[in-house]
């Protein structure tokens, strides 16, 4: 067994920070576009107009039946030639810029279940309380569903926000230079393995480990009001 | 101000109302009662269209509600609504809910539907529970707030749903003391409920409904001197022994 | 779009004389194998995992939920190149040799995504006893069973039934996950959509093909474990997620 010199983390740490800054940059953009488009699909989903039902669902089924780095690669692919048909002009997009998409894309399909869930738990009454003081379907949505439906549903928006996290090392499959991508190249130049691979699956266990924890403590601390 | 005309609905092919007609002139209060499940609920609901009904119809302020064409929230908002479960807005202070309503729908100022909601809030004596959370509030004390937010529209008439069917015993005249206040300020009021004491002092009709369908629809004097139905005596004559 | 579509190509030989829809057979048939053989470890240490934290003893409770918290807490892809590259620097020579050089790479792929997925049903089992009322326990006790009988005759059998769809939708993402051990080699399913797309570009058609294959992965384990709930159903009980309204 060799000896551990972990000089390769500090020699390399600025490299490995650029990378969990993009892994989290990732996590911020697909969680608050994600929690929108989402939002939107949920709405759709319960909404009595079948059409619009019907593409709600089948966007979530196909989204929550594909593995992420299949469609992290399908994206990485499929958008250029789609950009390319648009405009008419050839857009490098690059493995980076595309992971934005793609897992906004992709995570919308998780937290459109996770909203619809919080809708279906505010009671109905709630929704003829808003109609009955005159306002509109939209009115009703804003300001006494949605609130109350995000609210009860925080800790699971943010738990599935820590497996996105997570998920974002994926984008292993496109070559982006994300925290494990950091890595990752290090350890093909440096040939130091065991210090890289720890550190990073320490580091990961750190963040997520405590993010869970305050999940948890939100959970008994803010109770589902009613 | 309320016209009922023929009006039947049905769940699938169960019909849960059966050509029901009836009216409320301006400041009448008229009495709904009858065995849970003759449908006195889902009628009220579809005077400001909370339910839909498939045949009759039923007019409000001249404004035919099952219309199409009907601006639904515009009519709404002039005809107050008080739940069986107060449904106040549980994410929201009890000013914020007799506020938002008015500043989002009639367009009020903020300041202007802050003030209307306190002084609404005074007088169903509550001032002092502005500032918390439905849920820090006793159930009576949450009715009476879901009734100054109903207020705070300055509606035309008010539906109340079994106002106090959710209530403990000794909250129920602390609600029903507002109602009875609002009637005898001349408040057209359309009220689903069993408080036959309320009924007797302030009702003008009282309205017996049984398997969806008006049976009884009598002055108050008349209903409690004689009802005519037998099932509306079967009924009084146990929930006044109660 | 200037795509050139071409379905036909899924016909075509390849640089090692089959064809290009022998490949995708095979990616299936290595996602199925590592699939099920990954439930079947994580069914096996996720129920053990899941008893040990419901039982009075602090340290198994400990020990049990220090598993779940590392487990859960340490993205996938990482978890297997620990496996892979770091595992065998840790462990004593001869072992790490072996580990290397004769045991076979589908074996620790197995058993990476099986302890990643344990720690998943784990927590699931735990939900299913807890949900389960006291009196179940006391009830078996009293009838003279060991702690240990009371879940293998009471607990157990009723906690299973109960997490069944929580379970099933595990099973599912297994199929899922397992495109991951691509990372690490194993030749299945995903690993041939990249070969495919590199050696024919032909992006669209291929993606269709997995994706659908990926569906009928999950659909047939959803219909398998649909029939196991259906035969497992105890008459006048309602389990289950949908039934209360």
């Amino acid at each position: 067994m060799s000896d551990f010199d972990f000089s390769v983390i500090v020699q390399n740490w600025a490299f490995l920070a650029e990378g969990l800054r993009y892994t989290l940059q990732v996590t911020l953009t697909a969680m608050i576009g994600g929690i929108l488009i989402g939002t939107v699909l949920a709405l759709m989903r319960l909404s009595s107009i079948a059409p619009l039902q019907w593409f709600a669902a089948g966007y979530v089924n196909v989204f929550r039946s594909v593995p992420l780095v299949q469609v992290i690669l399908a994206f990485y692919l499929i958008l250029p030639l789609v950009l390319q048909m648009i405009t008419g002009k050839q857009i490098p997009v690059g493995a980076a810029n595309s992971a934005y998409f793609t897992f906004t894309i992709f995570e919308a399909a998780y937290y459109s279940e996770i909203m619809r869930s919080g809708i279906q738990s505010v009671p109905r009454g709630q929704v003829g309380a808003g109609y009955a003081l005159g306002f509109t379907y939209g009115q009703a949505m804003r300001y006494v569903v949605l609130p109350q439906a995000f609210r009860n549903m925080l800790p699971v928006l943010l738990t599935q926000t820590i497996i996105l996290f997570q998920d974002v090392s994926l984008v292993y499959a496109i070559g982006a230079t994300d925290f494990f991508g950091a890595a990752d190249k290090i350890t093909q130049r440096d040939l130091r393995p065991v210090e890289m691979y720890t550190t990073v699956a320490v580091v990961y266990f750190i963040i997520c480990f405590t993010l869970s924890r305050l999940v948890k403590w939100l959970q008994s601390h803010i109770a589902i009001i009613r | 101000m309320i016209e009922i005309n023929n009006v039947s609905k049905w769940y699938g092919s169960f019909q849960v109302l059966t050509d029901c007609t009836t009216q409320v002139s301006k400041s009448e209060v008229v009495v709904v009662c009858g065995p849970s499940g003759s449908g006195k609920s889902t009628l009220i609901k579809c005077v400001n269209a909370l339910e839909p009904f498939q045949q009759g119809s039923i007019v409000v302020n001249g404004i035919a509600v099952q219309d199409p064409k009907t601006d639904l929230p515009k009519l709404r908002a002039k005809v107050g609504m008080v739940f069986q479960n107060f449904e106040l807005f549980p994410h929201m202070t009890i000013t914020d809910n007799l506020a938002i309503a008015q500043i989002k729908v009639l367009g009020r100022s903020r300041d202007e539907a802050v003030d209307k909601g306190l002084k609404l809030l005074d007088r169903v004596g509550l001032k002092a529970q502005a500032a918390k959370f439905p849920g820090q509030l006793s159930g009576g004390q949450q009715q009476r707030v879901a009734i100054a937010r109903a207020l705070a529209m300055d509606p035309i008439c008010m539906l109340f749903d079994e106002p106090t069917s959710a209530l403990d015993p000794e909250m129920i005249n602390e609600v029903l003391d507002v109602m009875v206040q609002l009637a005898q300020e001349g408040m057209t009021m359309m009220c689903v409920t069993h408080e036959m004491g309320f009924a007797r002092k302030v009702a003008n009709r009282v309205i017996f409904m049984d398997r969806g369908a008006i049976v009884e629809d009598a002055a108050k004097e008349d209903f409690f001197g004689q009802p005519r139905s037998e099932r509306a005596q079967a009924f009084l004559a146990k929930i006044l022994n109660h | 779009m200037n795509y050139h579509w071409d379905w036909m190509f899924f016909f075509q030989e390849t640089d090692d004389g089959l064809k290009y829809y022998d490949w995708i057979l095979s990616g299936l048939g290595w996602t199925t194998f590592v699939s099920l053989a990954s439930l079947a470890v994580a069914l096996i240490l996720g129920s053990v995992l899941g008893v040990m934290r419901t039982t009075p003893k602090r340290w198994l409770v400990g020990l049990g939920d220090a598993y779940v918290d590392v487990f859960r807490n340490v993205p996938l892809i990482v978890q297997l190149f620990m496996w892979f590259f770091v595992v065998p620097e840790l462990v004593p020579e001869n072992i790490g040799l072996w580990m290397k050089q004769d045991l076979p790479y589908f074996v620790i792929a197995i058993v990476g995504l099986g302890l990643y997925t344990a720690a998943r049903i784990a927590e699931q089992v735990k939900a299913g006893i807890n949900s389960l009322s006291r009196g179940q326990r006391f009830a078996g006790l009293a009838l003279g069973f060991t702690e240990w009988q009371t879940y293998r005759y009471v607990r157990l059998p009723m906690a299973y039934r109960i997490v069944l769809p929580a379970l099933t939708s595990e099973a599912m993402n297994i199929f899922k996950n397992s495109a991951v051990t691509y990372a690490v080699g194993i030749l299945e399913l995903y690993f041939q959509y990249k070969q495919i797309i590199e050696k024919t570009s032909q992006v669209l058609e291929i993606t269709i093909v997995v994706t659908l294959c990926y569906f009928v992965l999950a659909f047939v384990m959803n219909r398998i474990l649909a029939f196991v709930e259906a035969r497992t159903r105890v008459p006048g009980l309602i389990v289950g997620t949908k039934g209360s309204k």
